[in-house]
């Protein structure tokens, strides 16, 4: 009985832990790089403002962190504004809506690995929530229900523009759902497990996916690499192009801003959550910056290694203790979070520099390009898995395959394609 | 999985599957039928069959049922009206239901030889582990007792349904051949 407790009081310490204390304040501050970034990059400078009004007592300067506070104020103020539901809404609908979109968002996180074993009080632990041997598919399997959210508040505010926005989410979600799925197979195929703590350990050890600068027999500073990284370099070609697939699609999943169709203001005023006020809307607002820092620790975990620092360092780092407590998987826990919030930068960086695209250019890029792409990477990296068991014959053939396939579906699209209007004024 | 457990979520199930033709309105219908195939991925789950779970939320709740409401408010649809109750309807329903229910009971009440669910602890797990290749992923990770289900479905299904596996895999491009083929005749 003692060690159901002590067990339950681990499991909701951690749910805690990596849910309110770790990935949930990542959201206001996703939202103040935003700003600030946006800021640099269109030559302003942002809210740096917000903090101790220290003058205000007769001192000589403001305390300011920054504009560090900025989210908070903003947070504040959204708490405190009209919570106005219009007359002519689908009441219990309208209601749910916002609750669907943010709690499968921070449900995904029970499967990310944010560190290591670390070894407290005697006790050795994981630095993930639920170690699930499905994890990937876990957290498409949920992300996959945020749609409801998007559709059902479009639908039950019951006017024009909210409906169109959830209409369009709703296509755009379901075709970038087949592109993601497919894009990762070739990394599933790769490490042989859906694991996620095992996929980030291989990594930890054997170079990351996409930088694959050492390998067990070192770095790229010492000859045995260079003897035995050419199967590494090989898979580096499929594991670019699913890594580029599932990036974009993970943009699109998430409406942010290349795709952010569902909620474009120059034409649907703003989507879905037109007729929301105040925390209904910041909770959309919330599961969409949610949203993106779990597709982030996602795409970090299977293409950058997740918490591993590289180079071999990571098992002296997880040894580290201090007396008996072994406390390196946290040093583990800051690394991820630093790859996290530089991936979300670019994320930013994405947004405030790429302009929107149209809808049938999103569904274009979707079903005709990302769809035949992720397909034929499937094949090319099983033959690069298969290659070291196949006869010299077989790969050619395999090879000179894939690249008429390749050569047929290019062909196919350029054909299907209507010739493009001219317009004239 | 604890019976506990399994009594929750077999009643969120129900109350889902009795929901999805107690309302009135199609919308709340098809979040019924989600709410109810949420529940069974979770019975799936508390059997030890992650893969099937996971799957059932991915291709049911999260694909299929999206489609489902996406045409259901395309379309419009307004609530259902009580309808006069005519006879025969009820007739056939209630003799279909009773068909299903001598059915069922025909199915349990028979003695099966494997009445009793394996068990899955690390003993019986690494006794299976001899009937897979040597060094093989399935082998290593029945030897350390844990359960590779997402592993066996593969094997199983490149195995020994090999040929019924290509011949659905057929099937489905065919079916997605045709309604680009359709779809593209009633624009022209």
């Amino acid at each position: 009985m003692q060690e159901i407790l002590l067990n339950l009081a681990i499991i909701i310490t951690k749910v805690v832990f990596f849910t309110f204390l770790v990935v949930l304040p990542l959201v206001p501050l996703s939202v103040y790089f935003e700003r600030r970034f946006s800021a640099i990059i269109q030559d302003r400078v942002g809210p740096n403002r917000v903090g101790i009004p220290l003058t205000l007592f007769g001192f000589k300067k403001d305390f300011h962190f920054f504009g560090l506070i900025q989210p908070i104020a903003d947070g504040l103020k959204l708490f405190l504004k009209e919570d106005f539901t219009p007359e002519h809404v689908r009441k219990a609908f309208y209601w749910l809506a916002p609750a669907l979109t943010v709690v499968p968002a921070l449900i995904t996180v029970c499967v990310v690995p944010f560190g290591p074993d670390v070894t407290l009080f005697g006790r050795t632990e994981k630095l993930v929530i639920a170690d699930l041997d499905v994890g990937p598919l876990f957290v498409f399997a949920i992300s996959s229900l945020t749609v409801y959210g998007i559709t059902l508040a479009g639908w039950s505010s019951n006017s024009k523009f909210p409906f169109i926005g959830g209409v369009r989410s709703t296509a755009q979600m379901i075709s970038y759902e087949i592109c993601l799925g497919l894009s990762i197979i070739p990394v599933l195929l790769y490490f042989g497990t859906l694991n996620l703590s095992n996929i980030v350990e291989y990594q930890a050890v054997n170079g990351w996916l996409i930088l694959p600068l050492w390998n067990e027999s070192g770095s790229v500073f010492s000859a045995g690499y260079w003897q035995t990284c050419g199967p590494q370099w090989l898979f580096w070609i499929p594991a670019f192009i699913a890594f580029v697939i599932f990036t974009v699609s993970i943009f699109a999943e998430t409406n942010r801003m290349p795709f952010d169709l569902p909620e474009c203001e120059t034409e649907l005023v703003g989507g879905y959550h037109t007729e929301y006020s105040s925390m209904k809307f910041a909770m959309f607002f919330m599961g969409e910056y949610a949203a993106m820092v779990i597709g982030s620790a996602l795409i970090v975990t299977l293409f950058l290694g997740g918490w591993s620092l590289g180079f071999g360092a990571d098992a002296a780092i997880a040894n580290f203790s201090i007396g008996a407590f072994k406390i390196g998987g946290f040093i583990h826990l800051g690394i991820f979070l630093g790859k996290l919030l530089l991936f979300i930068n670019f994320f930013i960086l994405v947004r405030w520099t790429v302009p929107r695209f149209r809808y049938d250019q999103l569904m274009k890029l979707g079903w005709v390009i990302f769809f035949e792409a992720a397909l034929i990477n499937v094949f090319l990296a099983a033959l690069i898995i298969a290659a070291p068991e196949l006869k010299a014959v077989i790969i050619v053939i395999g090879f000179v395959l894939l690249v008429a396939v390749t050569a047929a579906v290019i062909w196919v699209a350029k054909v299907s394609e209507p010739p493009t209007k001219i317009l004239r004024a | 999985m604890p019976s506990y457990l399994f009594w929750l979520f077999s009643t969120i199930m129900l109350i889902g599957a009795v929901a999805v033709i107690a309302f009135r309105n199609p919308v709340s219908s098809a979040l019924a039928m989600v709410t109810s195939f949420v529940g069974l991925a979770a019975l799936f789950i508390g059997l030890s069959a992650f893969f099937v779970g996971v799957i059932q939320i991915l291709v049911y709740s999260g694909a299929i049922m999206v489609l489902f409401l996406f045409i259901i408010m395309l379309l419009d649809l307004k609530d259902e009206k009580k309808r006069s109750e005519s006879f025969a309807p009820l007739v056939a329903g209630l003799a279909l239901v009773g068909v299903f229910f001598i059915q069922l009971m025909g199915v349990l009440s028979n003695k099966l030889p494997h009445q009793v669910a394996p068990t899955i602890d690390k003993a019986s797990l690494a006794a299976a582990a001899g009937d897979f290749k040597e060094g093989s992923k399935i082998n290593e990770a029945l030897a350390s007792g844990s359960l590779p289900d997402v592993h066996l479905i593969g094997h199983t299904l490149f195995t020994e349904y090999n040929l019924p596996l290509q011949i659905l895999g057929v099937l489905l491009l065919v079916s997605t051949v045709g309604v680009v083929v359709l779809s593209k005749r009633q624009t022209n």
